[in-house]
């Protein structure tokens, strides 16, 4: 068990180094962007003055390594910095800055609401793409695991609008039993969020299950000439037990790095789903700040993606690691 | 006995036809062949690879695998016609009344489960038993087959246990539903001799327990020797003769198996000792290697003198490849030194001339591998022969041609030929002919017949010797198999656990007194008479062969 907590602790390092370099791209690429938030936010009447104003109240006039420093200290406290657009600017209304400006408080119910619609993707799309790749790799070649390869490779093929107003003509308009739209409030109940949340949770669904489902059952096959596989139909076992209980557990590496690759994208690169459906999650937000040259927010944006595809692929590392016996039991 | 006697047969082939895919086409593997097997009796079937011995057995138990397909015959089990069953039938027949033990233990137990569980799957499946009863009834069974801790050892994962125990536990595993027929397909061929000889006594100790019926394919004749009743001799499919073990043994009809009887004859005569004063091709000095922190060679040395053959025998994890690694300078070793001809080599590769280089040349194990499946024979043999002597054009392809003709393949035929259109003795030759190349004068020959048929494996130490006799090669000749160095060593080094535990020339290695370590190396080795393993037991009693003996020998 040591070797394996030895491995974890490499890998955590090496993951903590990874989110450094990964703040340093992100810090240099947000502030390369052409144009900033003074003048953004000014307009066509900006004047030099007030634009000078504006990027001297925002620490805009500091050098690039200053800001970093100061952003980075500022973020290993926990301050993600005040949002330029919420700030109310001491130039224009005479009084100090504060109110509802925290980065933090902006981004944390967004957030919540990603990872509310990622998680009820995932616990509709794993299971099903994983159930999926079982049956396929056990009816391999026969009319199913043809029906399933053409449905899911369709549906990755599509663009996402596609595939979720297709869902809503089918679900909203011709037989109304889900809403088409998913605008939810904070003191909304979990039964009704649900509801609200189903449709763009089966878009999704409908985006990532073919990848999942394939590699699965990729792995599967792949194992199916082994001497073990043989000797378990030597030894009569049924053969979707030798699938689940024989191939399946040799195969969990690559499915679980796929599936933390799904993942990661459900929090990350959902844009164009929550503007179809209204869904007031993260990557409309971040869309709108990049708009207004919101640097805090953006970069803020970037270093949680960025932190989700750094753990979720952690996390698989780990449980590809679990899931090998050999690593697990020393000799 | 005669057949009406043992009433009805367990199994009973009859003009059994099997087909392999290859591309588009289907070809022959089993062509006609019959077989009957009665209650509780061993049936030894035995043939070079590629005689269809595998598929045989399998299909004994109504299985083929994929690519291969049963085109006519019958096979009947107990009265039940296997090949018109559905696979619901035959699942429920296998694993229950007929077994299977595979070659591979380390391959065919699923490194994710314990081997309890897999040895509880088959009696849990087929309704025979419960978890518990099961799992008891393994520990008995691992009792029975002298497997160390056996109340405990079920509950490691395959990876935790060795080749040997594996192997035991594999036979246990099939003994789990009492079956009435096992199929053992090559159970110690991957074995070292001291590990074969436990498995050979546990499978043999079962078996009559139980008085299972067993179908158990070897090529090696003097294992199916120990274990069967009656011996089958397959070649390319098609039977040559099958009889008693016994009148086998002693008088064998047809020329094939006279041919498969005779190949234990070849040994090369005894040269003179060499003189004292001569310096050593090779010489290995009070070496010490590690692979990282782990300690493989403890203070190694022995010689190796112009024209003469040490072989090096150990069993796996003795440290014979390694000590080929250091002299290659692969790996350059924590103490202690190499000399050529007398000069201290530089320990790393890297450090060596190219002279140097080229005086130390290797032939490897597995002919298929260690050559490039993209370059035609001439290009193999022709790149040494350009690196190392400089030729080009016209002169590399003479000398080519030579080369090819010292192995005696003919030039024009192999010459533009890609490795996969050779066989597998051919495709060692021409390991044999890239080493020679370089006009070494020493050659490292790293088990290099342990993958081929006998016949073959014949024919290459017979080269092997003409070709030092002609050159006045030097040959460290790494191996675990006693015959081959019976017919081939002028000297003998016996390693064991990174050490050297005796050494001499093969006269005195092969008389006694030996070393406790060589004697019991010597004495696991089967030899052809039915009794020798019995004998053997009797003898030596049940703990002081195989892993027990080699413990307690340090």
């Amino acid at each position: 068990m040591n070797a394996v907590l030895k491995i974890i602790l490499q890998r955590l390092a090496l993951g903590v180094l990874t989110l450094f370099i990964v703040s340093i791209v992100i810090f240099l690429a947000v502030n390369m962007l052409p144009g900033d938030f003074a003048e953004a936010i000014l307009g066509q009447g900006a004047t030099p003055e007030a634009v000078a104003a504006i990027r001297r109240d925002l620490g805009l006039d500091q050098p690039l390594v200053v800001r970093y420093w100061d952003w980075l200290s500022g973020v290993l406290q926990g301050d993600l910095g005040n949002s330029f657009a919420q700030a109310n600017f001491s130039a224009f209304v005479g009084s100090e800055s504060g109110g509802n400006a925290g980065v933090a408080q902006q981004i944390a119910p967004r957030f919540a609401n990603t990872m509310f619609l990622a998680g009820v993707t995932a616990c509709i799309a794993v299971p099903l793409a994983v159930g999926l790749g079982v049956l396929a790799a056990l009816y391999r070649n026969s009319a199913f695991d043809k029906a399933a390869n053409v449905f899911t490779l369709s549906s990755i093929s599509s663009p996402e609008f596609f595939l979720a107003y297709v869902l809503i003509l089918f679900l909203a308009v011709l037989n109304p039993m889900l809403p088409s739209l998913s605008n939810i409030y904070p003191d909304m109940g979990i039964a009704e969020r649900l509801q609200k949340t189903l449709l763009p949770a089966l878009t999704l669904t409908l985006v990532v299950t073919a990848h999942m489902m394939r590699m699965t059952r990729a792995a599967i096959i792949n194992l199916l000439a082994s001497p073990y596989i043989e000797m378990a139909r030597l030894k009569g076992v049924k053969p979707l037990r030798i699938i689940t209980h024989h191939a399946l557990p040799n195969a969990l590496a690559p499915i679980i790095n796929v599936i933390a690759l799904n993942l990661a994208y459900l929090i990350t690169g959902v844009v164009v789903v929550e503007v179809v459906f209204v869904y007031p999650g993260i990557g409309q937000l971040f869309v709108d700040s990049v708009k207004i040259r919101d640097i805090p927010v953006v970069q803020a944006c970037c270093l949680i993606f960025a932190a989700a595809y750094i753990l979720l692929n952690l996390l698989a590392d780990i449980l590809s690691i679990l899931s090998n016996p050999r690593l697990r039991h020393k000799r | 006995m005669t057949d009406s006697d043992k009433g009805q047969p367990l199994v009973e082939i009859r003009d059994l036809r099997i087909e392999g895919r290859s591309d588009e086409d289907w070809n022959p593997i089993i062509k006609g062949v019959d077989l009957t097997l009665h209650k509780g009796e061993v049936l030894g079937l035995i043939g070079e690879s590629g005689a269809g011995k595998s598929t045989l057995g399998l299909a004994a138990m109504g299985f083929a695998r994929d690519g291969v397909r049963i085109s006519g015959g019958s096979v009947m089990f107990d009265g039940i016609d296997l090949l018109a069953a559905s696979a619901e039938t035959k699942r429920k027949l296998v694993g229950k009344r007929i077994a299977y033990v595979a070659q591979s233990a380390a391959a065919s137990f699923n490194p994710a489960h314990k081997l309890i569980d897999q040895h509880a799957e088959a009696p849990i499946n087929h309704g025979t038993a419960t978890k518990a009863e099961a799992e008891q009834d393994g520990m008995e069974l691992y009792r029975r087959l002298r497997l160390p801790n056996p109340d405990e050892i079920g509950f490691r994962y395959p990876h935790q246990v060795s080749g040997g125990q594996l192997q035991r536990a594999m036979t246990a595993m099939a003994m789990s539903c009492r079956p009435d027929l096992i199929i053992f397909d090559e159970p110690t061929t991957a074995l070292d001799v001291t590990t074969q000889i436990e498995v050979l006594a546990a499978i043999r100790d079962v078996v009559e327990q139980f008085g299972t019926a067993a179908i158990y394919i070897t090529h090696d004749l003097a294992v199916v020797a120990q274990m069967a009743d009656r011996i089958k001799v397959l070649l390319r499919g098609e039977e040559v003769e099958e009889n008693e073990t016994r009148e086998m043994l002693s008088n064998p009809k047809e020329e094939y198996t006279r041919s498969l009887w005779a190949v234990r004859s070849f040994e090369r005569p005894e040269k003179p000792p060499v003189p004292t004063d001569a310096t050593p091709v090779v010489s290995v000095q009070n070496v010490t290697a590690a692979y990282g922190k782990v300690q493989v060679l403890h203070d190694v040395s022995f010689d190796i003198h112009a024209g003469r053959t040490v072989a090096v025998v150990g069993e796996s994890g003795s440290g014979k490849s390694t000590t080929a690694r250091v002299i290659t300078g692969l790996l350059p070793p924590k103490a202690g030194q190499v000399e050529l001809d007398g000069q201290i080599l530089p320990p790393d590769y890297r450090k060596r001339s190219k002279e140097q280089l080229r005086q130390v040349q290797m032939i490897y194990q597995m002919a298929d591998t260690a050559l490039n499946p993209r370059k035609t024979i001439g290009e193999i043999i022709g790149r040494p022969v350009q690196f190392y002597m400089g030729l080009t054009g016209r002169k590399k392809r003479d000398r080519v041609a030579d080369l090819l003709d010292q192995i005696e393949l003919p030039a024009e035929t192999y010459l533009d030929r890609l490795p996969s259109e050779l066989s597998g003795g051919q495709k060692q030759r021409i390991g044999i002919a890239r080493a020679l190349a370089a006009e070494p004068k020493f050659i490292i020959c790293d088990e290099v017949t342990s993958a081929l048929d006998q016949l073959v494996a014949e024919g290459i130490l017979r080269l092997l010797a003409r070709l030092q006799d002609e050159l006045n090669l030097a040959y460290m000749f790494i191996t675990h198999d006693l015959a081959t160095v019976k017919a081939i060593a002028d000297e003998v080094v016996v390693m064991k656990d990174g050490e050297v535990m005796e050494q001499g020339s093969k006269a005195q290695m092969f008389t006694p007194p030996h070393h406790p370590y060589t004697d019991l190396l010597l004495s696991s080795v089967p030899e052809m008479d039915p009794d020798w393993l019995t004998n053997l037991l009797a003898e030596r009693g049940r703990d002081n062969i195989g892993d027990a003996a080699s413990d307690k020998i340090d």
